[in-house]
């Protein structure tokens, strides 16, 4: 468990997907809010993130996807984070194309907040500090 | 060489000295007579800008442009030197743009029925999409396909996938665009054997590959290689089709993507055209001679909001290309064109309220026309959320095709030379576009100033620029930031199955079982050893690809010679 004054975050780009403009926005956004940011790149695997994420002892993942693969990957990304008992401590967000009717879903695995299209970064950062699962 | 202009020498376009004194004089009193009227009321917002934050003037007249702006110099005649109002004489009046909507999605089967489906309804060319397991040289069996297949594009790992996505099309009566950049040579190999199974010779098919490696690095991120192994690839393809396959546009030089990750306009056009010059010289250094392969590549740009910004980027593109390939001294006066494909764009799309995105495709169709694209892309209304379903690409192609014979813009070619304004755009863009060259070369080049991470670093703090912008609220975007509306609208979503995954994991196993091994062992190690010397790989690669290698078994023997690009962290 962290023990910096500063919000940890892990941003996370899992699977083949590409598209890193959102990715990097959100990234310099919560930085400019004040927290730690750390960026996988690219092309990572589940089993990578999570390893990066334990790592750098993170309060928050965020997992970017808009290749349409969140439901296989996402679920095996919190499968993995169950099993390194990471769970309780880590607050999971997602962002990207994720339909509607994913959300319930992606929910019911453990991941909070789902920002789609459009969102403002103040809303993510805002959500981070009122979610993180630490008191700093 | 130039084509010497067949108009009288008289330039209608240049005013006399006295004549400008006199219009800066009456612009003056102009200017004052409105800062005063501000006084009483402002204008609207605190300053007037583009897309892209370029500040733009309350008016614009003969003295924007510079002294030494010429008509004939500048902007000239369509079909001549130096191109800014159109590569071919006739333009539309001749022939309109080709309708070319981009489409790919679950198995062959579904994208061959998309494909019917669009040509029924008056497309005019095809355009594949990939899945990101082809883009990235992988078996849709691979670890890291896991979620993908089918998703983002289709699902092809051998020749067999190949020959059922062309199924009953015949490849000497279309023209197909592959989207498809590091293993361009395996796709463009497939393509011409399923070509010969129908009878087609290579010499007949045309079409693109995207096989532009450099704006991957910049932008779209679906690298496999290093650059330098990357660019051998290119040019090996760029030299045997200019030989065997020379109707085939070996390139296609792409801002489209790098201004989807955040670029400005005069960025989507500076990196691509400074791309478009390494390829160029590559070629050259190889040994070819500039006119054997600079009439086959082709551009694609991106169309954004700002109607005369863009406008402004095409016109541009093709001078300054044609007077960048003149220092190569062609002989044939095609390798100075710029020829491109425009799709509108993506990243303008929202997911809110998404049918006025129709409407922005619209705005941005039009200014592409306008641009004189030679074919064009619009998305469709739900792309913000999903892969288009076929209403929404239907109504898309109709936008082409009322635009087309209902609006009145192809009636003249390029309707807005000499607009004050426009000219002035132009100019501006290349500028810009000189600016960044010269920058670039003191980066010590296009490679050099990828690996120092200078476009992707450029790209990005755009693309942050026009967020913060948004956020602030010092840009509008209707139904995002201002005009919303607190319910959903719902819109019918495609989706993909995990069905499509199962059936291309058996197809890909009985291939495997059907196929020659011992022969497709052979020809991947032939691979696997030219990759190490200079022999050009697109023979072998079109060997293998006969006897069904898959695409991620070819790419892995090269993963082994030339390694693999790892990406940038910045942000």
């Amino acid at each position: 468990m962290s023990t910096s004054q500063k919000i940890r975050v892990l941003l996370a780009k899992p699977g083949l997907d590409g598209h890193d403009r959102g990715v990097k926005v959100v990234a310099r956004a919560l930085r400019d809010a004040g927290m730690e940011v750390i960026y996988t790149g690219l092309h990572k695997s589940p089993e990578a993130i999570i390893e990066a994420a334990l790592q750098e002892d993170v309060d928050v993942i965020g997992l970017s996807s808009l290749s349409g693969s969140h439901m296989a990957l996402f679920t095996r990304i919190m499968e993995l984070l169950a099993e390194k008992e990471m769970a309780v401590d880590t607050l999971v967000i997602a962002g990207g194309i994720i339909p509607d009717d994913d959300a319930p879903k992606l929910e019911k695995i453990g991941i909070k907040g789902i920002f789609g299209p459009g969102a403002d970064t103040d809303t993510i950062a805002n959500f981070i500090r009122a979610n993180i699962k630490r008191t700093l | 060489m130039t084509t010497s202009p067949k108009r009288p020498n008289k330039d209608p376009n240049t005013e006399t000295p006295s004549d400008r004194a006199e219009i800066l004089q009456k612009r003056k009193n102009w200017e004052e007579e409105y800062e005063q009227l501000m006084k009483k009321k402002p204008e609207r917002l605190s300053s007037f800008v583009t897309t892209s934050s370029v500040p733009i003037n309350r008016l614009y007249d003969p003295t924007d442009l510079p002294q030494d702006w010429s008509y004939l110099k500048d902007v000239g005649y369509p079909g001549e030197f130096p191109y800014t109002r159109g590569v071919q004489q006739t333009m539309y009046r001749g022939r309109l743009w080709t309708m070319r909507q981009f489409a790919g999605f679950g198995g062959s089967e579904e994208t061959n029925e998309r494909f019917k489906f669009l040509l029924a309804n008056g497309m005019t060319g095809l355009s594949v999409a990939f899945h990101l397991p082809t883009l990235y040289g992988r078996e849709s069996t691979h670890p890291m396909s896991l979620g993908e297949v089918g998703k983002l594009g289709v699902a092809i790992d051998t020749l067999r996938d190949m020959e059922i996505l062309f199924d009953g099309i015949p490849l000497d009566k279309v023209t197909t665009s592959m989207t498809i950049n590091a293993p361009a040579a395996i796709l463009l190999s497939m393509y011409i054997a399923v070509a010969e199974k129908q009878g087609v010779s290579p010499d007949q098919i045309g079409g693109t590959i995207q096989n532009d490696i450099l704006k991957e690095y910049m932008a779209q991120k679906s690298y496999i290689f290093p650059p330098k192994p990357s660019m051998r690839l290119i040019v090996d393809t760029i030299k045997y089709c200019s030989k065997f396959v020379p109707r085939w546009n070996t390139i296609s030089i792409s801002g489209y993507h790098i201004r989807e990750a955040g670029s400005t306009a005069a960025q989507e056009l500076a990196f691509t055209l400074i791309n478009g010059l390494e390829y160029v010289k590559w070629a050259v250094k190889s040994g070819m001679e500039i006119d054997e392969f600079a009439p086959r590549l082709s551009f694609f740009f991106n169309s954004h909001n700002d109607f005369f910004e863009e406008i402004a980027k095409f016109r541009a593109a093709r001078r300054i290309w044609a007077r960048w390939m003149r220092e190569f001294s062609p002989k044939n006066e095609r390798s100075l064109w710029l020829r491109f494909h425009t799709q509108t764009a993506g990243c303008s799309l929202t997911a809110q309220q998404p049918y006025n995105n129709v409407v922005r495709t619209t705005v941005q169709s039009m200014a592409a026309v306008i641009g004189g694209t030679q074919s064009l892309h619009t998305n469709s209304l739900d792309e913000a959320l999903a892969l288009p379903s076929e209403d929404a690409v239907e109504i898309a192609l109709r936008t082409q095709q009322i635009i087309a014979h209902e609006s009145g813009l192809t009636n003249t070619i390029d309707p807005l030379a000499g607009s004050y304004f426009v000219e002035s755009l132009t100019n501006l863009m290349e500028k810009e576009v000189e600016d960044y060259l010269q920058k670039v070369d003191q980066l010590g080049g296009v490679i050099p100033a990828i690996e120092k991470g200078f476009f992707q670093q450029e790209i990005a703090n755009a693309a942050y620029q026009y967020q913060k912008e948004i956020e602030k609220n010092e840009r509008t975007i209707v139904s995002v930031n201002d005009f919303t509306k607190d319910e959903d609208i719902e819109i019918p979503i495609l989706q993909i199955g995990d069905e499509i995954a199962e059936r291309q994991k058996k197809r890909l196993e009985r291939v495997k079982q059907e196929r020659n091994t011992e022969k497709v062992t052979t020809a991947l190690l032939k691979i696997q050893e030219a990759a190490k010397g200079n022999e050009n790989l697109f023979p072998l690669i079109l060997d293998a690809v006969k006897l069904y290698a898959s695409i991620g078994e070819i790419c892995d023997v090269l993963r082994e010679v030339f390694g693999e690009w790892k990406g940038d962290l910045l942000f």
